[in-house]
């Protein structure tokens, strides 16, 4: 790929061009919705925001993988990390997220063997390496994860490693956007949908969601040039009343999307309902082991204890990843809620809403 | 970042017990990757990055197509701007 092709989608002037694009299409208020943590970041990061007519407000969606990853699942995190065989291995995101009374981090000053991993195939590669140990991996993220962990647990069944497994937790984006949609305090206009999450899975599954919900959906990449394309699709359909997908990401996704990566997914993988930290339990909304993987499944090699588990009391973060509410609104943004001490995990991630407003300095909405 | 993806070229395919591997460099650093999700993958194509796992091929093809529907827009703005500036 030429250099020019690449670092075009990075142009501050073609920016600029699609902002006065979009200034000069709109004519009311339209509330557009970034799913993606990654994007949140990038907007703010490049000053997208600041961009836009005063007619287009940006909402943060749910798209942070350790950010909706539930309580439950945390604790159960911690129990298993806990265990003197085990070898407990995740992204580095995940280790300071707060459960409901230690994170991933404690637990291993308190001498659990936790171990961030960059690919979980480096996590099946220590269970090759420490037969004697239980090596497990905290399967959490989006529909961009998954084939990798996919993939780790075909490449560790083919080898026949019996000693790795992983605690499921991953979620999928289209169940989210449903249940946003069909709530009745939604606000969202317009979606740019995940690029990333469609490199895999295609755009297909989000034409039924465009036509049901009328609202229109673009395909966005990470770039600058390639965020603000994104919202100026959504924009000229909302101005025309189209409701369809568009692609604002043609070089990197596809209609069908990568389908090795899906028939890898759907091999081991079936959806599951699944609790949503801050959002409650969505149908079908998750990846569980299929039946003929599910010795894979951590939850059936350790006894665990269910406890009952609550947030701190001054933690919008439910309301921050539905989108009604903004980080600012929170009482205790920038007080009692810092990344060096967060109260809830859209302060610890990169891809947390609250992290990106404290890192690019949005003290108000 | 759980979403980030980086694009890198495939400098060399190989096999790791079974799975499909290659070398793929980033901007000089080079990286081993997963790439059985693309099997259809060769030397010198670009792939997305993430986790260590090849997302998707990318197309120069479809990038350059971008730049030049872009250039368009730029374009009508800047005749746009100039004829009101006349007018």
């Amino acid at each position: 790929m030429s250099l020019a092709a690449t670092e075009g989608f990075r142009s501050a002037g073609l920016t600029r061009q699609l902002a006065g694009e979009i200034r000069r299409l709109v004519t009311r208020p339209w509330n557009i919705m970034e799913i993606c943590g990654g994007q949140t970041h990038a907007i703010l990061q490049y000053g997208l925001d600041q961009l836009l007519p005063p007619e287009i407000t940006l909402i943060h969606g749910p798209g942070c993988p350790v950010c909706v990853t539930s309580l439950d699942a945390i604790e159960n995190a911690l129990q298993i990390a806990r265990q003197p065989e085990v070898v407990f291995t995740s992204f580095g995101d995940m280790l300071r997220v707060p459960g409901a009374h230690a994170n991933l981090f404690s637990a291993r000053a308190e001498g659990a063997d936790v171990r961030v991993v960059y690919s979980p195939l480096d996590a099946v590669k220590l269970a090759q390496e420490n037969p004697q140990k239980q090596v497990v991996f905290f399967a959490i993220g989006f529909e961009t994860t998954v084939p990798s962990i996919a993939a780790s647990i075909l490449h560790a069944e083919r080898n026949r490693i019996n000693n790795f497994s992983i605690l499921p937790a991953n979620v999928l984006v289209p169940p989210a956007m449903h249940a946003i949609l069909k709530s009745p305090d939604n606000r969202v206009n317009a979606f740019l949908a995940a690029g990333h999450v469609c490199a895999v899975m295609g755009y297909w599954e989000y034409e039924p969601i465009a036509a049901q919900y009328r609202t229109p959906i673009a395909v966005t990449g990470f770039e600058p040039v390639d965020l603000m394309r994104g919202i100026l699709m959504c924009v000229r359909q909302l101005e025309s009343a189209r409701f369809e997908v568009e692609n604002a990401y043609s070089r990197a996704v596809t209609r069908a999307g990568n389908r090795a990566a899906q028939d890898m997914i759907s091999q081991v993988f079936e959806p599951v309902d699944r609790q949503w930290r801050g959002i409650g339990v969505i149908p079908l909304s998750g990846l569980g082991l299929r039946p003929d993987y599910s010795d894979f499944n951590a939850l059936k090699r350790f006894r665990l204890v269910q406890q009952a588990v609550s947030e701190s009391p001054l933690c919008i973060a439910g309301q921050v990843l539905r989108g009604n509410a903004r980080p600012p609104d929170c009482p205790a943004f920038r007080k009692e809620c810092t990344p060096a001490s967060p109260l809830g995990a859209p302060m610890v991630s990169s891809e947390g809403a609250c992290a990106a407003y404290y890192r690019y300095q949005r003290v108000s909405a | 970042m759980m979403c980030l993806g980086i694009p890198g070229m495939i400098t060399r395919l190989y096999d790791l017990d079974g799975t499909a591997m290659a070398m793929v460099d980033f901007g000089g650093v080079q990286q081993e990757v997963c790439v059985a999700t693309v099997p259809e993958a060769q030397v010198g194509q670009y792939v997305i990055v993430h986790a260590g796992f090849a997302l998707n091929l990318l197309s120069e093809e479809e990038a350059l197509e971008t730049m030049r529907l872009l250039k368009e827009i730029k374009e009508f703005n800047q005749a746009e701007s100039k004829g009101k500036t006349e007018e």
